[in-house]
Order: C-alpha cells, then sequence, then structure tokens
C-alpha cells in the first residue's frame, strides 16, 4: 500500500515538470514543454493566418471603396484605435461591457442560487424566466431607452439584462444537478446552509455556470453594440455606423475589425481563466475517460 | 484498547471517557425505527420495519442483510441524515435530529462522496473548517489523520488522481477528521477490488484502534462482516427487521489468512449465509 501512495504521489506531481530533476534534463524539457506549446498555436492558427494573408493577398490592389485594401485597413485601425481620436469610443464600448457583464454575471449566479434554494419561488418564476430568456433582448432596448435614457447607464442595464439569463439558468440547472451523494456529503460533515452552498453546490455546479457564464459573454457583446447603434453618441458600434453613414468605408472597416479584436480578446481572456478554475474538472474527466 | 480477550461479552463499553459519558450508555441506540418512503401515486414502501439495536462504545458493529434490506436507509438514520417515520435513534443520549459533530460517516461511492474541486488536503480541510476547528490547529489535524491511512505524502494531489483504494482511505480520513466517537460506513469497500478491500479491512481495524472510535459499518458482504465485526447484526429482507444479532468472537488482531483459516470463522460464516440467502 506504501508503494501504491508513493507511484499515485508521484503521478501527481508529474505535472511540474521534473522539479527535482537536474537542471540540465529540466531546461530540456522546458524546450521541450515551449515546442508542444508552439506546436498547439500552430495547429490552431494556421487557418487563420491562412485567411488572414488570402484577404491581405487578395485585396492588395483594390479600388473599390467599399472594399478597401486590408492593408490600409490595419493602417486606419492603427491611427484611430490605438494612437488616434476613436481611443475615447473604445475605453466608453469596454467600461459598459465590462460592467453589464460583471453584474449579469454575478447576479445571474446569485440569483440562480437564491431560487435554488426556494422552491417555491423557483417554481412559481420559472414560466416567466423562460419567457425573458427567449425574449430577444433588442427588442427592450426602446423600452429602457424610455426609462434610463440614453447614456451609460441605459446601455450598462441593456448589457446586464440580456446577459443575466444564460448564467442564472445554467447556475439554477447546474445547481439542481449536484449529486444526493455530495449533499448528503456535506450534511454529513456538518456544513450549514450557507456554507453547503457556497463550498459544495457552487463549486459542484461550476462547470455549468461557467458555460452559462460564457453565453453571457456573448450576449453581453452582441447589446453592447446594439446598445451602441441606438441612440447613442459614443462607443464602437456608434463608430461603425456613423464612418458608414459617413462613406467612411476605411473607418467602417477598422471598427469592425476593433470589435473582432474585442470579442477574441474577451473569449481568450475567458478560457484562460476557465481552464485555471476548472482545472479540476477537465482533469478528473480526462482520468474518466481513461479508465 | 481492542486486541484482547475476545471471549468479552459484546456489548459491553470497553474504553471511551468514562468521566465524558455514562459507562454503560451505548453511542447509539435505536429504538422501533421504522423507515417508511411515499410512493408516486399514493401509498407507502417500508424499507425498515421496527429496528432496535444498541451499539456499545468502541465496538465494532457490522449490519449485512440482502440487498433491499434497507441497510442503507438504516445507515441515513443512524447518521440522522433521514428521520424515522416513527421510533427513536439517540447518539449519546441525544435523539437525532441532524448530523451530530461526534459522527464521521464514509459513503460506498468515493468519487461521488469526495470533492473534486478540493485536493486531498483541501477535502480533509473542509472537514474541520465545517465543525468550527481553528485555523491554525487545522494543518497538523490533517497531517495526522492523513498519515493514520498511509497518504501522508498525497495531500496536495486531487482525489481524482489517486487510485480508488486510495480515494476511499481519502474518505476515511475525512471522516475521521474531527475525531468521531461513531464511524458510520455504507459498504465503504464494495467498489474496490478485492486485494485493495482486503488492505483496506486492515486499515479500518487498525485505524478504529487508533481513534479509539465506534463503528457500524453497512456490508452486503459476509466474510467481511465477520471478518471486522464483534458483532454481526443480520436484518431481513425488506422491510427490515433485525433477526438475528451474532456475537463474533473470534480472536484479535485478525489476519486475513489466519483468521479467514479458523473453523470458527467458517462456522460463522456458514450461519450468516443461511440466514441471509433463505429469504
Amino acid at each position: 500500500m506504501r508503494g501504491e501512495a508513493a507511484a499515485a504521489a508521484g503521478s501527481a506531481q508529474a505535472g511540474s515538470a521534473g522539479s527535482s530533476a537536474r537542471a540540465g534534463s529540466a531546461r530540456a524539457s522546458t524546450v521541450r514543454a515551449a515546442s508542444r506549446v508552439a506546436g498547439r498555436a500552430a495547429t490552431r492558427a494556421w487557418l487563420f493566418a491562412a485567411l488572414i494573408g488570402a484577404w491581405w493577398a487578395w485585396s492588395a490592389g483594390s479600388t473599390s471603396v467599399y472594399f478597401p485594401p486590408l492593408a490600409k485597413i490595419v493602417r486606419t485601425l492603427w491611427a484611430q484605435w490605438a494612437v488616434g481620436p476613436a481611443r475615447a469610443q473604445l475605453g466608453s464600448s469596454l467600461e459598459h461591457l465590462a460592467l453589464g457583464y460583471a453584474i449579469a454575471g454575478l447576479a445571474g449566479i446569485g440569483i440562480g442560487a437564491l431560487l435554488w434554494s426556494l422552491r417555491y419561488l423557483r417554481e412559481a418564476t420559472s414560466p416567466y424566466l423562460y419567457f425573458l430568456y427567449v425574449l430577444p433582448a433588442p427588442v427592450l432596448v426602446p423600452a429602457v431607452i424610455t426609462v434610463f435614457g440614453i447614456g451609460a447607464a441605459m446601455k450598462v442595464v441593456i448589457i446586464a439584462f440580456a446577459a443575466i439569463w444564460p448564467t442564472l439558468l445554467n447556475t439554477l440547472d447546474g445547481m439542481r444537478g449536484v449529486d444526493a451523494v455530495k449533499l448528503d456529503t456535506a450534511r454529513a460533515l456538518g456544513m450549514s446552509g450557507a456554507r453547503r452552498t457556497l463550498a459544495v453546490v457552487l463549486p459542484a455546479a461550476a462547470p455549468q455556470v461557467v458555460a452559462g457564464l460564457r453565453n453571457s459573454l456573448q450576449v453581453s457583446i452582441i447589446l453592447m453594440v446594439v446598445s451602441e447603434w441606438v441612440a447613442s453618441t459614443g462607443g464602437i458600434g456608434y463608430y461603425i455606423v456613423t464612418a458608414q453613414e459617413s462613406f467612411d468605408y476605411l473607418g467602417m472597416w477598422s471598427g469592425i475589425l476593433m470589435l473582432a479584436i474585442v470579442g477574441g480578446a474577451a473569449n481568450l481572456l475567458f478560457v484562460l481563466a476557465e481552464n485555471r478554475l476548472l482545472y479540476w474538472h477537465y482533469g478528473a474527466r480526462a482520468v474518466e475517460g481513461r479508465a | 484498547m481492542m486486541g484482547q480477550a475476545p471471549q468479552q461479552p459484546v456489548g459491553t463499553p470497553r474504553g471511551g471517557d468514562p468521566a465524558e459519558h455514562h459507562p454503560y450508555a451505548p453511542v447509539v441506540a435505536l429504538n422501533g425505527v421504522r423507515k417508511a418512503y411515499p410512493l408516486r401515486g399514493g401509498g407507502q414502501r417500508l424499507a425498515l420495519g421496527d429496528v432496535t439495536f444498541d451499539v456499545a462504545r468502541g465496538e465494532f458493529a457490522c449490519v449485512v442483510g440482502p440487498s433491499g434490506a434497507g441497510k442503507t436507509t438504516l445507515l441515513r438514520c443512524l447518521a440522522g441524515l433521514a428521520m424515522p417515520t416513527s421510533g427513536t435513534v439517540e447518539f449519546e443520549g441525544t435523539p437525532l435530529r441532524q448530523v451530530p459533530a461526534g459522527v464521521g460517516v464514509v459513503f460506498q461511492d468515493y468519487g461521488r462522496s469526495l470533492f473534486p474541486w478540493l485536493t486531498v488536503r483541501g477535502n480533509v480541510d473542509l472537514a474541520l473548517k465545517a465543525r468550527g476547528i481553528a485555523r491554525d490547529s487545522r494543518p497538523a489535524r490533517i497531517a495526522e489523520v492523513l498519515a493514520s491511512v498511509g497518504l501522508a505524502d498525497a495531500g496536495r494531489a486531487y482525489p481524482w488522481q489517486l487510485s480508488g483504494g486510495m480515494q476511499q482511505r481519502v474518505a476515511i480520513a475525512r471522516a475521521l477528521a474531527c475525531r468521531p466517537d461513531l464511524l458510520l460506513m455504507d459498504e465503504p469497500f464494495a467498489s474496490v477490488d478485492a486485494q485493495t478491500r482486503f488492505g483496506l479491512e486492515d486499515l479500518i481495524l487498525r485505524v478504529r484502534e487508533e481513534f479509539g472510535v465506534t463503528v457500524v459499518f453497512v456490508t452486503h458482504d459476509i466474510d467481511e462482516a465477520v471478518y471486522l465485526a464483534d458483532r454481526v447484526i443480520v436484518l431481513s429482507a425488506s422491510p427490515g427487521v433485525v433477526t438475528e444479532v451474532i456475537d463474533i468472537a473470534l480472536p484479535r488482531p485478525r489476519d486475513q489468512v489466519a483468521t479467514k483459516r479458523d473453523e470458527a470463522f467458517a462456522a460463522y460464516r456458514e450461519h450468516l449465509l443461511g440466514l441471509v440467502m433463505t429469504r
């Protein structure tokens, strides 16, 4: 049994890339790890690189005002969004996005957990929740404008309202699906109701909660743009629409590219956070897969 | 504490703290416990029909019975996880309302009862935290209890990185972390292979001496029950009632080879198999 313990403890530490190994082999394994990461990145990025390359080459000689060369768009992107006046638009968009998404995420988890623990409230509100979930949020924009005006509050409210549903419903579903043995264990360990919810139910439901948060992020970005299209004087969405209306197609394309960058970066950050947070989930699943 | 005197009448207290508890008071006492579950579409199913027995301090009691005898229901009632429909369960003289601090529970399926988002130490730490053990005394307690189950080096691993037998040892360590008076185990070794199982059986015998803990151990395995127990409580088929209580007067320390070769072991085994199989 001792051997068994040592073997498993060894395999548990194997992930930390040979900390006890000699310096030389440690360096070799670092190089190997780096080339593995590079290899994985290459596997994922080749199509992206090919498409961008094709766009660049295909548009290089373009004289169409609607489809300017990519090289020019990138120059505009830099001039406008990195060093130019559009930086303020970017900042305002990101601010609303971050605030709206944070509210949606926190409130979604909080209300989801509350509904999970209060059965009567849950059963009574369930039809309305699903109605609101399937209601396309943009149709609420006029109503929200009537109440909150056209300032920052309106945008944050729209983003939060639209993005809360995936997180809320996934939290509720995830918590309802928590294994009864885990709940029994928590009670057997003498945990109070609040501690059970925070220390057992929430982490057990985390994979589903995170899936909901991811969905909410996408909705947040969409609603960020939509809220800027309507009755607004700032933001990436506003910039794109204004550029298009004033025949500034270079500006319009640069705004669209900027939006793609924001979406891509937000998604990347999310995936990094998810991999950290749900490390245990993917690890355990991989072990199950092998068994 | 437990190593000697196999002929001592079982059911009398051996060990424990007489200053703290009445020396002859049982650790846990069931009196006329019935448990019925409502059935879908009306009516009810009686899982336990009138179960009465005591478990004395320091005793190792095994509960056996055919499948569907309500063994798990019985254990849930003993733990305070389920309330009996009628009758009482008293733990150290007080009727159970919830799981008392003096009780540790080990469930059958370690894969479901361990928390995969916490490391081995995290799992044990949570148990201590839940019972309000001060932060600065927890690391020592964790190290001690992990060493007792032979997992001193596995604290930083996640449960799912360990073998099945080791995972169940984590669950045992977690249940023992708060030094319970009573350890309840629900078919704890049913999902590990035979060799690991023998190791775990010996481990639980050693650990209960080390911690001076009373054990109620539910199993469907007659050999396991005879090997481990001071006393075997036999439940009938559904609804479960106690059909017989058998004192196991095999010498301790027990040994997987010598004990099981003993003629008395074979006799207990035969008798119990007869009781469980004929129903």
